[in-house]
Parts: structure tokens; sequence; C-alpha cells
């Protein structure tokens, strides 16, 4: 339980998506432009890892591991489908946020209108390819940590959009050197922010 | 008498437009500081310049060849499951070069960890295939690939040049900065290294480009 809390933390503040690994960083600079449509975003993103890590976490445990089709039988112990991981994983996320989406539609209208753009566009965001290879790399060993890094991962994605979106609707009214307008000082920003971040390395609970 | 006629041909191969869709990317139209496509990834692998070239290379065979076959197949694809078929198809060249590095450059690999499979979600692939493969011809969409990847490569290269430089006093991996220096008090700035000084890095090549190019400026 400790550990996975650590984990928890950890996935939001020191492993950042945006500030460690720059995962998804073109929807964060897109979006990020009003604080109502990153929410709606960054909402979109954590709820799809959530449902995609842990289904990506059984198809590599069952079915692309080095050894993990020994539940067949025998013969299949030495099979190694580790290669075939990037066309299943991203074959896996655009059905699942398809499905996703229909689902949605079906059931919360409100909830689609408020997502309804985003959802399709994020069969392509980097974060959530990103984390699925990172759960493979890391090798998580239950589902439970699988989920909680997912979960992890998308709050913290949520929580560097919603700030930067605040920062730039701030900076709106300020005067920045006109080479540096829109997205050079937006790159800046963030760099900034993630100097920030540094601050949490080493927090350990 | 073959070398002529594979002159010629060349030439009708490199006309005036066709050379425009390869240099744009440099400059007016690069995919990182204008359309902001693929950052991701120009961020994160640019500590040293070795896993960025590899980097770079990868990136610029994969839009190229994806570039190409959608090319090939656009009038084929029904328009609502093409996103899938663009998926796909850059999914299994992504790991035709994985298995490539991992056989031939197995530490650079490494070093890239995860960002090799993360080609498949960058932004320039799927970008370019929508905004100029699915509507050009294949020998066009091929030039524009291998731009595309150029204008890529030299963002990376440039950034991890100045990184690996003031981070490590080294570049590809050789010293460049003299034992003298260090001995006079001269320190590495270890913060280049690390993830927030790309980001900076990017901004400020931004900011030069801009100041150079002024029809760029945003509003």
């Amino acid at each position: 339980m400790e550990n996975l809390f650590n984990l928890f933390v950890r996935s939001i503040f020191i492993d950042n998506m945006i500030f460690a690994y720059f995962l998804g960083m073109c929807s964060y600079l897109a979006v990020s432009k009003t604080v109502k449509t990153s929410m709606g975003l960054g909402v979109a993103v954590t709820f799809v890892l959530l449902i995609t890590v842990p289904v990506n976490w059984l198809v590599e445990t069952y079915l692309l591991k080095a050894g993990a089709l020994s539940w067949l039988g025998e013969g299949y112990k030495d099979v190694d489908l580790g290669f075939l991981s990037f066309i299943v994983f991203i074959a896996v996320i655009a059905a699942i946020v398809q499905l996703v989406e229909m689902l949605v539609e079906k059931f919360s209208p409100p909830l689609y209108n408020a997502l309804g753009i985003f959802l399709p566009l994020i069969a392509v965001n980097c974060a959530i390819l990103g984390a699925a290879l990172f759960m493979q790399e890391r090798e998580y060993h239950t589902i439970g940590e699988a989920t909680v890094y997912a979960v992890g991962s998308g709050i913290g994605w949520w929580l560097a959009i919603v700030t930067l979106a605040a920062i730039r609707e701030k900076i709106k009214y300020s005067h920045i050197p006109a080479p540096l307008r829109g997205l050079g000082i937006t790159f800046i920003l963030t760099g900034l922010m993630a100097i920030a971040f540094m601050g949490f390395m080493g927090i350990k609970i | 008498m073959s070398d002529n006629i594979s002159v010629k041909k060349r030439e009708s191969l490199f006309s005036a437009q066709n050379l425009k869709l390869l240099k744009g990317p440099f400059n007016d139209n690069n995919p990182i500081t204008v359309q902001v496509l693929g950052i991701c990834s120009a961020l994160a692998v640019t500590v040293q310049m070795k896993p960025a070239i590899v980097m770079a290379l990868s990136v610029m065979i994969v839009t190229a060849f994806s570039n190409l076959i959608i090319s090939i197949m656009r009038n084929g694809i029904p328009p609502s499951i093409r996103i899938i078929v663009q998926l796909v198809v850059i999914a299994a060249l992504v790991i035709i070069v994985d298995q490539l590095l991992k056989a031939f450059v197995y530490d650079v690999s490494k070093k890239l960890s995860v960002f090799v499979g993360l080609i498949i979600t960058n932004c320039i692939l799927m970008g370019r295939l929508e905004a100029f493969a699915m509507a050009n011809k294949p020998w066009q969409s091929f030039l524009d690939g291998i731009g595309n990847g150029l204008g890529y490569g030299l963002i990376l290269v440039v950034v991890s040049f100045f990184r690996e430089l003031l981070g490590y006093g080294k570049i590809l991996g050789m010293q460049v900065i003299p034992d003298s220096f260090y001995q006079a008090g001269y320190v590495n700035n270890g913060m280049m290294i690390l993830p927030p000084m790309a980001l900076i890095t990017v901004g400020t090549i931004i900011w030069i480009q801009r100041s150079k190019n002024r029809d760029l400026i945003e509003k």
C-alpha cells in the first residue's frame, strides 16, 4: 500500500509526463490557450490513461512478454512476441479511444460535449503510448501498480496543462518581445515550470 | 549514354518546386519551431549528440517512407478508417527501425529507450500524412518526408550540440574544452543536461529564428 502511494506521488510530481519526459507536448502547447479547454483535455487524458494502461498491462503480461504465452501449454514457453508491442499497444489504444468515445456519447452527452473534439485526438497523444511503453520498460509487477502509475501520470499531465493555461491567460497582458510571442515564451515558461517541479525530486513517503 | 539519361531524369525529378519541398522545412516551415509538431521526442533525446543524430535519422526514414506508402495508397483508403491505416503503416515502419537499432547500435537504442516507440505518435508523421501525403503524388510526398525529417533533425542537432558542449564539455563524446580551462576554474553547467534546459534552449532558438525572419511572428 505504501509502495503504491509512493508510486502515485512519484508519477505526479517527480516523473511528471510533461516536465520530466516531455510526453504529449504537441497537444500541451496547442490546447493550453484557455483554462477551460485545457481542463477538458486533462480530464480526457487521465480517463483514457486509466483505461488503456491496465489493458495494455494485461496484453503485455499474458500475450507479449517472453514466456507470457506459457498458459497455452508447454510448447509456447519460449515464444517472445515482444517485437510486436508497438503495433499492438497502438491498436489497443486506438480501439479503446474509439470505444470510449461511443460509450461516452451514448451514456453521458454532457461529458461527450465537453470532451468531444479531444477524444479522437488522444489516440495519437504521445502521453498515452508513452505511459504504456514506460509501463513495459519499468516492468510493473501487478495490475494495481500499473493502474496507479496511469492515474498518477494522468493527474500530473492535467496539473501541468492547467497551470500553463492559467499562466498563458495572464501573460496576454504583458509586454513580450515580438519574436518571442506565442510559442517562444510558452517554451521558456514550461522550462521555468519544469525547474520549479525539480524541487520535488527525491521526495519519498 | 546511360549516364546522360539518368542525369536528365534526375533534373526533372528535382525541379525548383520539388526542391522547395526539401528546403522549406529548414526555415520557413520547420516542423518544430513553426509547425509545432513532434516536440515530445525532440526534447527528450537531446542530452548528447549521438542519440540525437540517430533519432533524427530514424524519424527521417520513417517520415519519408510512411509518406511514400500512404501517398501510393491514398486513393484506396476509405476516409473513415484512414487514421488506423496510417497508424498501422507507421507502427510497422517503426518496428523495423527499432529492430535495426537494437541490432546495430544497441547502446544508443538503450539510451533512446521508449522514444523510438514514440515515433509512432510523433505528430510530425501524422501531421505530414494528413496535410501532405493524402493529397499529393508519391515522389513529392517522399521529398516532403525527407525535408521534414531533415528540418526536425536540424533542430535536434543544434539543441544537442549546445547541451552536450555546455553540459559535458564534449562534442560527439570527444572532449573539446581543454583541461587547462577546468584548472583555471571553468565548471560544466550541470543544468544543461537536465530536462528544463531543453525547453529553454528550444525557446531561445525560436526567438532567434523569429527575430531574423519577422514574417513568422505571431499576431
